[in-house]
């Protein structure tokens, strides 16, 4: 299992949509799972993440080990806003139910379940949108679609040269990781945490300074080329936008903007069953 | 000030994503607060911030930590990814008092970089983390003030020391324009 998330070419329809649609699905999905608390609507966005997750034919080698980093931090994270703000559910419910009384000054409550059940089914709107994002994106094409929605190519460049050099950056850190272990430098929980600062300085200097040498040899080699002459650029990797391309964005947005006036219709962002 | 975004920006920014993305994983945790723990990658933002300024930092803060939240946690928290993008712009802003390229980076520069990146990470991770975590998430006003207090601790620690080493050691390899002076 990698523990990197990564393009893969698959033949489906999603692959097929631009990267502009895809990136509009995607900050579209997560602005409205991100404001709405409508339980009704978290379930509809839930069940389309998992259809078109599913349509996508992503394996579960491409997911598996960020997806359990995924549950280990929703599970972290629903513990410990119980444990700060048990009634946080009462407050925003305006109820208090409680199921059972647990110790000193907590107790579980019918709506700080349903709080936090919420909470839940957001982690898990978001999370297949994000996965299907990268996996199906191309990243050079992912620079291509930037510009095309109006951000500047130089920064749409930038974009592009991150998504290229995070490998090599990685083979980096990988390679001066080893050869500091070889020289007897302590990484792991054993030694304490100022050395372990120290360690990683030892690592992070390298590393950077690397970087440093390297943007010097790529923006000479830009420079070269002439790069930044003309105010517009062609992309390579470029597509045009097709019938369905159309067809999933107007989807999006009429989805989006239904799903928030179902939200706002009754003066909260909360869905309120109690 | 700088402003402009030429080819070293372009270069800087994307290359400093991609160190930042990968520094994703090497973490120092704070304890039992989900999510935060010493990120050196804070030191690493600092540090370009500081050398290329408020535009390379500023995108490289919203990027790196947006593409590094995808690529390894798959979700992205947004309300911790502008605070990140402000801490470069803040440290950046100020990018000329450091000279860190021009190897000038000594004891006065150092003292200035660390009041700067004090301020920055208070007004990111206490003032602005948390109220956008209540505002985008709801999230119990509690927990995030908590959460973030321990974000700003454990950054302005890594920062300090790692951030101002890094900014010495490059000031050393780096600066050689001052050993040159004009004729008239």
């Amino acid at each position: 299992m990698s523990r990197i998330l990564k393009y893969e070419q698959k033949n489906t329809w999603i692959d097929e949509l631009t990267g502009v649609t895809k990136l509009l699905f995607f900050l579209l999905w997560s602005i409205v799972s991100m404001i709405t608390y409508d339980t009704r609507v978290l379930l509809v966005m839930l069940l389309f993440s998992v259809v078109i997750f599913k349509m996508s034919e992503i394996s579960w080698k491409q997911v598996g080990t960020v997806f359990k980093f995924i549950l280990l931090f929703l599970c972290l994270n629903l513990i410990v806003i119980f444990f700060f703000s048990p009634y946080q559910g009462s407050k925003i419910y305006g109820t208090r139910t409680e199921i059972c009384h647990l110790f000193g000054s907590y107790a579980m409550t019918k709506e700080q379940l349903f709080y936090e059940f919420n909470i839940m089914i957001k982690y898990f709107t978001v999370a297949p949108a994000v996965l299907m994002f990268i996996c199906t994106t191309n990243p050079s094409e992912f620079a291509a679609s930037l510009n095309r929605i109006g951000i500047p190519y130089h920064v749409g460049y930038s974009v592009a040269i991150a998504l290229r050099y995070i490998p090599d950056v990685q083979e980096d850190f990988t390679r001066i990781k080893n050869a500091q272990a070889a020289r007897g430098i302590e990484m792991s929980s054993k030694a304490s945490l100022f050395s372990r600062i120290k360690n990683t300085a030892t690592i992070l200097l390298p590393l950077i300074f690397t970087g440093m040498e390297r943007i010097d040899t790529i923006s000479n080699a830009m420079e070269l080329r002439r790069f930044g002459l003309h105010k517009k650029r062609t992309w390579y990797s470029e597509r045009p936008l097709k019938a369905a391309d159309y067809a999933v964005m107007v989807f999006l947005v009429v989805f989006s903007v239904g799903a928030l006036i179902l939200t706002f219709r009754n003066g909260s962002r909360f869905y309120n069953p109690f | 000030m700088k402003s402009k975004f030429g080819i070293k920006e372009v270069v800087a920014t994307g290359i400093g994503t991609a160190l930042f993305v990968v520094l994703t994983t090497v973490q120092i945790p704070l304890g039992f607060i989900p999510n935060t723990a010493l990120q050196p990658r804070a030191a690493l933002l600092a540090f370009f911030a500081a050398v290329f300024g408020p535009v390379v930092g500023g995108i490289m803060g919203l990027l790196g930590h947006a593409l590094g939240d995808a690529l390894f946690y798959g979700s992205v928290w947004w309300s911790w990814v502008f605070p990140d993008a402000l801490f470069g712009i803040i440290v950046g802003l100020f990018s000329s008092y450091f000279s860190i390229k021009e190897g000038g980076f000594a004891k006065k520069e150092a003292i200035r970089f660390n009041v700067i990146q004090i301020i920055g990470n208070a007004l990111a991770w206490i003032v602005v983390a948390p109220l956008l975590d209540i505002l985008i998430y709801a999230e119990p006003a509690k927990k995030v003030f908590v959460q973030g207090f321990f974000a700003f601790l454990g950054n302005i620690i890594v920062v300090g020391i790692l951030g101002t080493l890094l900014a010495l050691g490059y000031a050393k390899i780096g600066g050689k324009s001052s050993s040159l002076s004009k004729e008239d």
